[in-house]
């Protein structure tokens, strides 16, 4: 068999696709259903957390961050509770990383405030003696994508039924409901008063100012979605 | 018709040749700069604080990866490709002014990705997932390059003249099967500007799948780019170079067929290992666990294949630096493929997972067995493209030693790395608090980053006197004939 295949490429080639592509079948497909569904309390990030995520993606924050907690002792003592496949539900990508070069972020959002972020993120190793993460001063001054981060959330809500302005259940028995604008300029206004409680919370004079200007700093938006992981 | 040897048209084998030496050293360049930024993080600023965004390591880092991976190994499966495949289809390129005209594309095309992909990381402008950061147009350009490659192999493959397809060939059909199955699958993906109604940046895209799938999906993706990039083509380029410049024929035809077979079969199901302990349901994860150890058998199968091949002559390790080569690239294979496996065992991966253990891993695979397998070919290839000998052999041998202390360095200082975090992060007193703080598990492992930095400059070294080499062999050396081609490449002193 193997020598007449070796004659004849085209069922060679046919052979080999069969082959490799048999475990992606029986691994990958069945679980597709399954693994979407959200737990409870779990909701689509708002624009300006969006917005601070696609910061977080475009300066690789995940090369060097985790956000996976394991089941081990060793890792809820010092992360918190483990994660839940449907706490993802909403995560695309999903950024877990494949390196801990700096530790976990996947529940930063529980013991880290606005303030420690911003001072950290001007100055690691000020904040954290011995730090090797370098600053990210820029995001001081570049300016957040709302506008793609809007795009993406409607794009989510039409593919993928993602709810946004719908009740969504919470731990404790209540609703929650993440408003989405219906145009891109509502986007910007929710966004910038998004924005502005952030600020509040800053100390850097630039940003205050671009924020009181109706700008919104790449920081903000970052600092917003790190607060969201929770 | 006229009874003469056919003569091979190795023009697009050629340029790619070049592409391999300089995006090679362009990737490990940026490699060796992240290594001393995780070392000294005064590095990040390096070229001042106004370029700092387009110098720290977060940006680096995918630039690094890609270039290494799509940059230098890619163009060197790309050339050997072009020249092994005339050669053992015995068919030339010069035959088909179509084929001909596919190759120079296929290489023009290559360039304008490789540009736009390095442009776009360095402006941030990624999907985030690793080894597959690049945004849908650019990804819409990779299908055009690998189908344009794919016509290629196949065109050739439809006008041989030997009808049985050499080994080489079997494992190349599979990376261009592989690839395009699994970079189409994990990029798929929804421009938003588009589905939206013209809102944002045009260039981005939002992942059609989320959390555990995505994840799942691409470490399927990552874990078997790794099969068909830096495995099954490699493998090619030993099954014919290492034969060809020893002399000798391949060891045993039947562990070749079991070894090619089951290496397609086992390693797609192995992508679990990367998720163990995750949210991706148990039975998937030891799956990937399970397989992964079966994988040994497959890859073990090529390696001991090769080296038998040379049983019998041993002598010649010593006697040329270009069989020592594709020697040390076959043991770096086999070790590669016995520690990867012992990672992927549950209780080992619980330790090893997100340290710097993984990378000495990576980096032991790709410094020892990739990078020396494609500059072994380089180097084989060169005398009979360039009619010219290889310029010297003593610079060759010094390459060799310098490199492989470097990896050495490399993959030892990154054990010692990512064990002893690992131990240190699962670490309690006597009273069941965590023993250290996060931050002494990363100063403790500051001297280790330093040996890091030391082997991977040593082998940036050794890419440039490799670079010196290849040019002036291919400007400056003493002509040869045809008869000197036979087997053992001609080099100078």
């Amino acid at each position: 068999m193997f020598h007449w295949l070796e004659k004849n490429p085209f069922f060679f080639a046919v052979a080999v696709f069969v082959v490799i592509a048999f475990a992606g079948l029986i691994e990958i497909l069945p679980n597709f259903a399954q693994a979407s569904r959200p737990v409870i309390g779990t909701k689509p990030y708002t624009t300006l957390e969006l917005a601070g995520r696609h910061v977080y993606i475009k300066n690789s924050c995940n090369a060097c961050h985790s956000q996976l907690i394991r089941p081990f002792k060793s890792e809820t003592d010092r992360y918190g509770h483990y994660s839940l496949s449907g706490e993802y539900a909403y995560d695309r990508p999903f950024l877990w990383g494949s390196k801990r070069t700096g530790p976990d972020l996947m529940r930063v959002g529980n013991y880290r405030t606005t303030d420690w972020h911003e001072n950290h993120m001007k100055d690691p190793a000020g904040v954290v003696p011995g730090s090797i993460m370098p600053a990210y001063r820029w995001m001081f001054k570049n300016t957040a994508d709302i506008d793609t981060a809007y795009a993406e959330q409607l794009t989510v809500m039409k593919a993928f039924a993602v709810p946004y302005n719908a009740e969504i259940p919470m731990v404790d028995g209540s609703k929650a409901t993440v408003t989405l604008a219906d145009t891109v300029e509502g986007a910007r206004a929710s966004a910038l008063e998004e924005a502005k409680v952030i600020a509040a919370d800053m100390k850097d004079q630039d940003v205050k100012d671009a924020v009181a200007a109706g700008q919104v700093p790449e920081i903000v938006a970052l600092i917003a979605y790190l607060n969201s992981l929770k | 018709m006229e009874n003469r040897p056919l003569e091979y048209d190795y023009t697009v084998a050629k340029w790619f040749m070049l592409s391999t030496i300089v995006l090679g050293i362009v990737g490990m360049l940026v490699g060796v700069i992240l290594a001393w930024e995780m070392a000294f993080p005064a590095v990040n600023t390096i070229a001042g604080e106004g370029l700092a965004e387009y110098t720290n390591f977060s940006r680096l880092r995918p630039l690094h990866t890609d270039a290494v991976i799509f940059g230098f190994t890619l163009s060197g499966i790309f050339s050997t490709w072009y020249y092994i495949g005339q050669r053992v289809l015995k068919v030339s390129m010069a035959e088909s002014k179509f084929l001909m005209f596919l190759g120079k594309l296929h290489f023009a095309l290559y360039l304008l990705v490789v540009v736009a992909v390095v442009g776009s990381l360095l402006l941030g402008i990624t999907t985030s997932k690793e080894y597959a950061e690049f945004e849908w147009p650019i990804d819409i350009a990779v299908v055009v390059v690998w189908v344009t490659w794919g016509m290629g192999i196949f065109g050739l493959i439809g006008i041989r003249r030997e009808k049985s397809l050499y080994i080489s060939i079997w494992y190349y059909i599979a990376t261009f099967l592989g690839i395009a199955m699994l970079y189409l699958f994990n990029n798929m993906e929804i421009p938003t500007y588009f589905a939206s109604g013209g809102i944002g940046a045009w260039y981005h895209s939002v992942s059609m799948y989320s959390g555990t799938n995505d994840a799942l999906v691409q470490w399927w993706y990552g874990h078997n780019a790794v099969a068909f990039g830096f495995t099954v083509p490699i493998v090619a380029m030993i099954y014919y170079f290492l034969p060809k410049e020893s002399g000798q024929a391949v060891y045993s035809y039947k562990l070749s067929l079991l070894a090619f077979w089951g290496l397609m079969f086992v390693y797609l199901w192995a992508g679990g290992h990367h998720l163990l302990f995750s949210t991706v349901p148990d039975w998937m994860q030891t799956m990937g666990s399970v397989f992964s150890v079966v994988l040994i058998l497959p890859s073990w199968g090529s390696a001991i294949n090769m080296l038998l091949t040379m049983k019998g002559e041993w002598q010649q390790v010593a006697a040329s630096p270009l069989i020592k080569f594709m020697v040390l690239a076959s043991t770096f294979y086999m070790f590669s493929t016995l520690e990867g496996p012992i990672q992927a065992i549950k209780s080992v991966n619980a330790l090893a997972h997100f340290t710097d253990w993984i990378v000495g891993h990576v980096h032991d695979g790709t410094l020892g067995w990739v990078g020396f397998m494609i500059m072994a070919a380089l180097f084989h290839m060169a005398p009979r493209i360039f009619k010219r000998e290889i310029y010297s052999k003593s610079l060759m041998g010094t390459q060799f030693w310098i490199q492989t202390l470097g990896v050495v360095l490399y993959f030892t200082s990154m054990w010692i790395a990512g064990i002893t975090q690992g131990m240190m992060w699962r670490a309690h007193d006597e009273f069941g608090n965590l023993a250290y703080s996060f931050i002494d598990t990363v100063a403790v492992l500051q001297p280790y980053f330093t040996i890091r930095a030391v082997g991977g400059t040593l082998y940036l070294v050794g890419m440039f006197l490799f670079a010196y080499n290849m040019y002036k062999t291919m400007t400056s050396s003493r002509r040869v004939e045809e008869s000197e081609l036979q087997n053992a490449s001609p080099m100078g002193a």
